[in-house]
C-alpha cells in the first residue's frame, strides 16, 4: 500500500525543496536590497526630509497657532461653524488628555500619505477607466494590496529601508491608495455617456474631454474614493508604528503589551477624533464643490 | 464643382459590423448572408447592411425606423463617432475617413454640430456655458462666445436662464439648450439624433414648429433621425425608411405614403393622419380638361359634352364652378348667376383644412390654385376620398 500513500497524505514536495526555494528567493532577494539598497534610500530621501520637516513643524509651532490654523483651514473647507467648533473642542480635549505631540506626528504622516496615494492613485484611475485591459490587468492587484495581510508586506521593505517613517509611508499608501484608485476608475466610467458623445461631436480633444467633461463629473465619486483612503491611512497607524512610526500607534501598541485599557482607549479615541475629523472637512467639501448636482435627482 | 446642384454628403456601401472581428465577418455579410445567418454562425451583429444615400444641401433629411432599426448608429457614422466597417463617407466630395486625429476634430467643430435625444448637456456648466461649449473649446475668447451663446439663447427663447444649470430646467427647455449650443458654432450640416422623442407630445409640435421656422431663415443641412412617421412627413424634405440596418425606401414624404415599396413601409404609413400629412397637390387633377377660359359664359356651352359641372377662368383668373343645369337656368333667366360656388384652395394646403370645404361645397369640384392665383388644376371630392380611405392602397 505504500505507492498509495498520496490517497492520505497530500502529496506535498520534501522539506528540502521547499527549504531550497526559500533560500534562493531569499537570498536573492537580500542580494538585491544589499545592491540597490542605498540607491533606493536616496531616492526617498526627499520624501523623508519632507516628512521630518513637516512634523518638526507641527510639533515646534505653538499649540494654539496650530489649533487656529487646523480651524481656519476646517472653516475655510466646509464653510461651516459648528464643524469648526466641534474640531476644536476635540483637538483640545486630545491636547488636554497629553497626546498633542503623538497626535501631530500622526496628522502629518497621514496628510502625506493622503497626498501620495491621491497623486499616485488617480492617474492610475484614469488609466483604468481608458482601457479595459488595463483594468483587467491592475484589478487583480489592487485586490492583493488590499487584502495581503499588512506584515507580509512589510517584510521586503523593510529588509529593503530598514524601520522608520519611510517604510510606514509605503505601507500605508499601499494598503489605502486602492479606494481612489477603483472609484477614479469607477466615477470616470459612470460619466453619461452621451455627455462624453457631446463633447466628442463638438470637436473636443482628448484632454478636453478628460479634464472638462470626464473629472468633474466623476469628482463626486473620486471624492468617495479620497475619503476611504484616509480612513483606511488612519486604520494602519497602529501597524505602521510597529515599524517605528512614531504617533498615536505606538502608545496603543504599548497598552497590547502590558494590558493598558484605559491608556489604549484614549489614544484609540484620538485616532478616531482625527478621522471624523477628516472625514466631515472632505465630505462638506466635496458637497460644497458639488453644489449644481444638487438638482439631478429630481430633475431628470 | 457645381456647389449647389452636388449632394453635400455622399454615403456610399456603408457596412457596420459589431463584433470582434468584423472585417472577418465582412465577405459574409456582402455576399447577402442574413442578419439572424451572421449573428448564430460567427457572434457578429451587422448593424447597417450596404447604406447609400446621399443629402442635398438645405434640406431636412430624416432617417426614419424602429428601435433596432440602426438609425442612431448610422447617424453617428456622420461625424464618426462611429467608423464604418467598409464603405465611404464623403462631405462636400471628401471622404471623411481619411481624415486624421488632428483634422477630424478641426471638421466636428466647424463642419457638424449635434444635438441628442437626452440632451448630452454637461450638467456641471451653466446654461450659458452649455450654449457656447463648442466655440469654447475652440479657444474662442470667452467675451465673444459668451456674446454669440446670448444671441443663441434668445432666439430659442430662454433669455434670463444664463445662470441656470441643466438639472433646473424642464425636459423642453434642456433640449432648447441642446439646440442652441448646435446653432451657436455656425456649423452647416445639424445632426439630430431623435432629439425631440424624449419631450411630450405638445412640447414636441412646439419644438417641431421652431425648428421649422429656424429653418426657413437658415437653411441648414438637418439630418433628423426619428421613429415617428408623423414627425418625419412634419419635418422631412426627404425620408429614408431603415429597416434591420437596410435601406429600405428613400423618397418624398408623399412618396412614402402614396407608393410605399414594401409590407413595412406600408404598415408604417397605415396610422399616419394622411390628412395632415398630404397636401392637395399630391391628389388634384393637373389635367385642364374641366377647365375653360373663355370670356364670357355663353363659350361654356359647347363645352359641357364630357363633364356636367366645369371651372370658368377668364383670362386665366378664376370666375367660379359652373353646371350645366344651372347654366341652363341663368340663361333661360330664372336665376341672377351661373356660378354654383366660388371657392378654390390653394396647391400647398393640406387635405385636413380643405376637407371641411369640399363638404360643404356639394358639387364634388374644387378649383386649385398656385401661389399666383393661377388655377392648375383640379380637386374631386372623389380623390379626397380615395386618398383618405385607408385600404385605398390595398384595393
Amino acid at each position: 500500500m505504500a505507492d498509495q500513500s498520496w490517497l492520505t497524505e497530500f502529496p506535498d514536495m520534501s522539506r528540502r525543496e521547499l527549504l531550497g526555494i526559500r533560500k534562493t528567493l531569499d537570498g536573492a532577494y537580500r542580494d538585491f536590497s544589499r545592491a540597490y539598497g542605498d540607491q533606493i534610500e536616496a531616492f526617498f530621501d526627499p520624501l523623508l526630509s519632507f516628512l521630518v520637516w513637516f512634523e518638526n513643524l507641527l510639533l515646534n509651532t505653538p499649540w494654539w497657532l496650530v489649533l487656529g490654523v487646523l480651524a481656519g483651514l476646517v472653516y475655510f473647507m466646509s464653510r461651516s461653524w459648528k464643524l469648526c467648533v466641534g474640531v476644536s473642542l476635540s483637538l483640545l480635549a486630545i491636547g488636554y488628555f497629553g497626546m498633542w505631540d503623538n497626535t501631530m506626528r500622526t496628522l502629518s504622516i497621514i496628510t502625506v500619505c493622503t497626498f501620495l496615494a491621491i497623486i499616485l492613485g488617480i492617474p492610475v484611475g484614469i488609466m483604468m477607466a481608458r482601457s479595459n485591459r488595463t483594468q483587467a490587468i491592475i484589478t487583480p492587484f489592487l485586490d492583493i494590496m488590499q487584502t495581503m495581510p499588512a506584515f507580509v508586506y512589510l517584510i521586503p521593505v523593510v529588509m529593503l529601508l530598514g524601520i522608520g517613517k519611510i517604510p510606514g509611508v509605503i505601507a500605508v499608501v499601499i494598503y489605502a491608495i486602492p479606494p481612489v484608485i477603483r472609484l477614479t476608475n469607477l466615477g470616470i466610467r459612470l460619466v453619461p455617456h452621451e455627455t462624453l458623445e457631446a463633447a466628442t461631436a463638438y470637436g473636443a480633444t482628448p484632454k478636453q474631454r478628460l479634464f472638462g467633461v470626464q473629472l468633474p463629473l466623476a469628482m463626486p465619486t473620486i471624492m468617495a474614493g479620497i475619503n476611504q483612503t484616509i480612513m483606511m491611512a488612519l486604520a494602519m497607524v497602529v501597524i505602521a508604528s510597529m515599524i517605528g512610526v512614531k504617533g498615536l500607534g505606538q502608545p496603543v501598541l504599548k497598552s497590547i503589551t502590558n494590558q493598558y485599557f484605559t491608556l489604549g482607549l484614549l489614544n484609540g479615541l484620538a485616532i478616531v477624533a482625527l478621522a471624523i475629523m477628516f472625514d466631515r472637512v472632505s465630505q462638506s467639501y466635496a458637497k460644497r464643490t458639488q453644489k449644481h448636482l444638487g438638482g439631478d435627482q429630481n430633475g431628470q | 464643382m457645381d456647389n449647389n446642384s452636388a449632394p453635400l454628403i455622399e454615403i456610399e456601401s456603408l457596412t457596420q459590423i459589431f463584433g470582434n472581428t468584423p472585417e472577418k465577418v465582412l465577405a459574409k455579410v456582402d455576399q447577402g448572408m442574413s442578419k439572424s445567418d451572421v449573428l448564430a454562425e460567427t457572434g457578429h451583429t451587422v448593424g447597417l447592411r450596404d447604406i447609400n444615400l446621399s443629402v442635398n444641401r438645405g434640406e431636412i433629411f430624416v432617417i426614419m425606423g424602429l428601435s433596432g432599426s440602426g438609425k442612431s448608429t448610422l447617424i453617428r457614422h456622420f461625424n464618426r463617432l462611429i467608423d464604418p466597417t467598409a464603405g465611404k463617407i464623403k462631405v462636400e466630395g471628401d471622404d471623411i475617413l481619411t481624415l486624421s486625429p488632428k483634422e477630424l476634430i478641426e471638421f466636428r467643430r466647424h463642419k457638424m454640430s449635434m444635438v441628442f435625444q437626452h440632451f448630452g448637456l454637461m450638467p456641471h456648466h451653466c446654461v450659458l456655458d452649455n450654449v457656447g461649449y463648442g466655440l469654447s473649446i475652440q479657444g474662442e475668447k470667452p467675451d465673444v462666445w459668451k456674446t454669440k451663446a446670448k444671441e443663441w439663447l434668445e432666439v430659442v427663447g430662454l433669455e434670463g436662464y444664463e445662470d441656470q444649470y441643466p438639472s433646473q430646467l424642464s425636459g423642453g427647455q434642456q433640449q432648447r439648450v441642446g439646440l442652441a449650443r448646435a446653432l451657436c458654432t455656425d456649423a452647416e450640416i445639424l445632426l439630430m439624433d431623435e432629439a425631440f422623442s424624449a419631450l411630450d407630445p405638445l412640447i414636441r409640435y412646439e419644438m417641431q414648429t421652431q425648428l421649422i421656422e429656424l429653418q426657413g431663415k437658415l437653411h441648414k443641412t438637418i439630418i433628423f433621425i426619428t421613429h415617428d412617421l408623423d414627425e418625419a412627413l412634419r419635418l422631412g424634405d426627404r425620408i429614408a425608411v431603415l429597416k434591420d440596418g437596410e435601406m429600405v425606401q428613400v423618397g418624398t414624404p408623399e412618396d412614402i405614403i402614396l407608393s410605399p415599396v414594401d409590407e413595412y413601409v406600408r404598415d408604417f404609413a397605415k396610422d399616419v393622419n394622411r390628412a395632415k400629412a398630404l397636401k392637395v397637390k399630391h391628389i388634384m387633377d393637373r389635367s385642364k380638361d374641366r377647365v375653360v377660359d373663355c370670356d364670357s359664359e355663353d363659350g361654356l356651352n359647347d363645352a359641357f359634352n364630357k363633364h356636367d359641372t366645369l371651372i370658368w377662368t377668364k383670362n386665366h383668373q378664376l370666375q367660379g364652378v359652373v353646371s350645366k343645369n344651372r347654366l341652363a337656368a341663368y340663361q333661360a333667366g330664372q336665376i341672377d348667376s351661373p356660378l354654383l360656388h366660388q371657392t378654390s384652395v390653394k396647391k400647398k394646403d393640406y387635405l385636413q383644412s380643405v376637407l371641411p370645404l369640399a363638404l360643404l361645397t356639394d358639387h364634388h369640384l374644387l378649383p386649385v390654385l398656385d401661389s399666383d392665383n393661377q388655377v392648375i388644376g383640379s380637386l374631386s371630392n372623389d380623390a379626397l376620398a380615395e386618398v383618405l380611405n385607408p385600404s385605398f392602397d390595398a384595393a
